[in-house]
């Protein structure tokens, strides 16, 4: 009973992810495009989209190696992996055991290292460039976020997500200062990780300042389409992480009858409305920051993720 | 209660530090001064909570005095001084932000854990605000040994002091006197540094203390 039922949130959960990760990207854009008073996309572009590039035919380069045909294939299954970890409506999932914190940043680390190589592969100076600034965040974002995950380990006293959450939904959690920094650090990673606006543009091509557009440059088709589902899923992903260990609230308990796991889902939805929301809203204030500028931002989050696990180190030694 | 009344008071010392690492990232003179106001202003609160929880009504004069000097008084006062001075543009830093902010970070680690073996017998609010307040009066050390530009030393002073507050309310007992004296002295340093600061300017056309140091021939 309780395997078979674990089987099924989790099947469940993949599907769910698969689902609602274009319509998340497609909600963004769409605000963002009201929020300057335009028309703006659908909101199921997004699908179209994808539709259309798998339909068409993939154009490789005659310089390109196996590695750069297989690397969309590893980088989608991996963030796809990711995604199923986090518990977005439920907590009992069948894998919540390996649903660690420091396994979904190693999981979403490799994604990374094969896209930065496929940037490589070519031997295009476009797909240099951005592989090199893609490194260049990736070790500033990734101190960050392994120290918010010793906050909340610290604070939890687990690093597996289903046990975080549902300590947050304790009563003993009580006002901690250290996750509010971890929780503007998580936010700052996330937007980092993401290439959301203050740190690199989504929306534009062929542009001096871009990064993770630079490193896909060459791709196209099938290929292009599945690089494009797993970043929309890593945005669906970093905002599921937020809601679970932050606002945990309606998540569905292990053993929960069904009916609080549809709730758990019409409220999963709502988090990542909110969530697409304040994204839009936050990209439509703020200004593209330089290159360079990037290693301040996220120094910043580094330094709210240690003092956080500082002050927590304080206030348990007491 | 004791549970909530130790959180809290935590919640403000720790923001504390978290706004003395702020004035470390600042690089505007502006935005530094109002940082610098900011963290009056979470010094006033920390303190008016170290007075309900010991039920200390002294200490809710102390609140009041960080919170009408020093968040609003010298914040002003200063504001008017850069735009005097024509310097309400840049700070110039001796060491980048990054290396400084690491500096900060291990300043306080070092000063956790300094005070945490020192104070094992000590009451636990008591304990957790030295940590703090060390590291606050640590950070705005850090503050004046980076900084060339002399108003940005005066803030590093300055957030040292706050420093030293936290530390005395977080104390018990400590006599009302030496809280005043202590402000009223930090006024007067700020009056003293302030007719120094136009003093210098009119000497060297700057308030970069660099100017000093070619003064007195030294090689850099």
């Amino acid at each position: 009973m309780g395997l078979i039922d674990g089987i099924s949130i989790q099947l469940s959960q993949m599907a769910l992810v698969l689902a609602l990760s274009p319509l998340l990207t497609g909600l963004v854009r769409k605000l963002k495009a009201r929020l300057l008073l335009r028309q703006g996309p659908p909101l199921l572009q997004p699908y179209r989209d994808l539709i259309r590039l798998a339909r068409k035919e993939a154009v490789v380069a005659e310089s390109a190696s196996w590695l750069f045909r297989i690397i969309p294939y590893i980088v989608f299954a991996t963030t796809w992996v990711a995604a199923a970890l986090v518990p977005t409506f439920a907590t009992g999932l069948l894998f919540s055991w390996s649903a660690d914190l420091i396994a979904i940043i190693a999981l979403l680390g490799s994604a990374r290292f094969f896209l930065a190589l496929a940037g490589m592969d070519v031997g295009t100076s476009f797909g240099g460039i951005g592989s090199s600034r893609e490194a260049m965040i990736a070790t500033l974002a990734e101190p960050a976020l392994i120290m918010i995950v010793f906050t909340l380990a610290l604070i939890a006293g687990s690093t597996q997500l289903s046990n975080v959450a549902g300590f947050m939904l304790s009563t003993g959690v009580g006002l901690r200062v250290s996750l509010g920094m971890a929780l503007i650090a998580l936010i700052i990673v996330a937007i980092a990780e993401n290439g959301r606006i203050p740190v690199d543009n989504p929306a534009t091509h062929l542009e001096l300042t871009m990064v993770h557009e630079a490193m896909v440059l060459e791709y196209s088709g099938r290929h292009l389409a599945l690089i494009e589902f797993s970043s929309s899923l890593k945005l669906l992903l970093y905002t599921a992480l937020i809601a679970c260990v932050f606002v945990p609230w309606g998540l569905a308990p292990a053993g929960a009858p069904l009916h609080v796991h549809l709730i758990g889902v019409v409220i999963f939805a709502a988090k990542l409305g909110v969530a697409g929301l304040m994204l839009a809203v936050f990209e439509t204030m703020i200004a593209k920051m330089r290159v360079f500028r990037v290693a301040d931002f996220l120094g910043a989050a580094f330094m709210l993720g240690f003092l956080g696990t500082l002050l927590r180190f304080v206030s348990r030694s007491l | 209660m004791e549970r909530l009344a130790f959180d809290v008071a935590h919640f403000f010392a720790g923001s504390l530090v978290l706004v003395s690492l702020m004035l470390l990232y600042q690089d505007r003179l502006s935005a530094l001064i109002n940082v610098f106001a900011f963290q009056a202003v979470v010094l006033a609160l920390s303190v008016a909570w170290q007075a309900y929880v010991q039920g200390a009504p002294h200490l809710y004069l102390t609140a009041a005095i960080a919170l009408s000097v020093k968040a609003i008084i010298i914040p002003v006062a200063l504001h008017r001084m850069i735009r005097r001075l024509g310097i309400h543009r840049e700070v110039e830093t001796a060491v980048n932000i990054g290396p400084t902010m690491l500096a900060g970070l291990g300043l306080v680690a070092l000063s956790m854990v300094v005070i945490l073996r020192a104070t094992a017998a000590a009451d636990m609010l008591a304990r957790e605000d030295l940590a703090f307040a060390l590291s606050v009066v640590l950070l705005g050390l850090l503050m004046m040994v980076t900084r060339r530009n002399a108003v940005s030393q005066v803030i590093g002073f300055m957030s040292l002091e706050n420093g030293l507050i936290l530390a005395a309310t977080g104390a018990k007992g400590m006599p009302f006197v030496v809280e005043i004296s202590v402000a009223f002295s930090v006024l007067v340093a700020f009056i003293v540094i302030g007719i120094f600061l136009f003093r210098i300017r009119e000497r060297f056309d700057s308030v970069n203390l660099q100017a000093l140091d070619d003064f007195r021939g030294e090689i850099r």
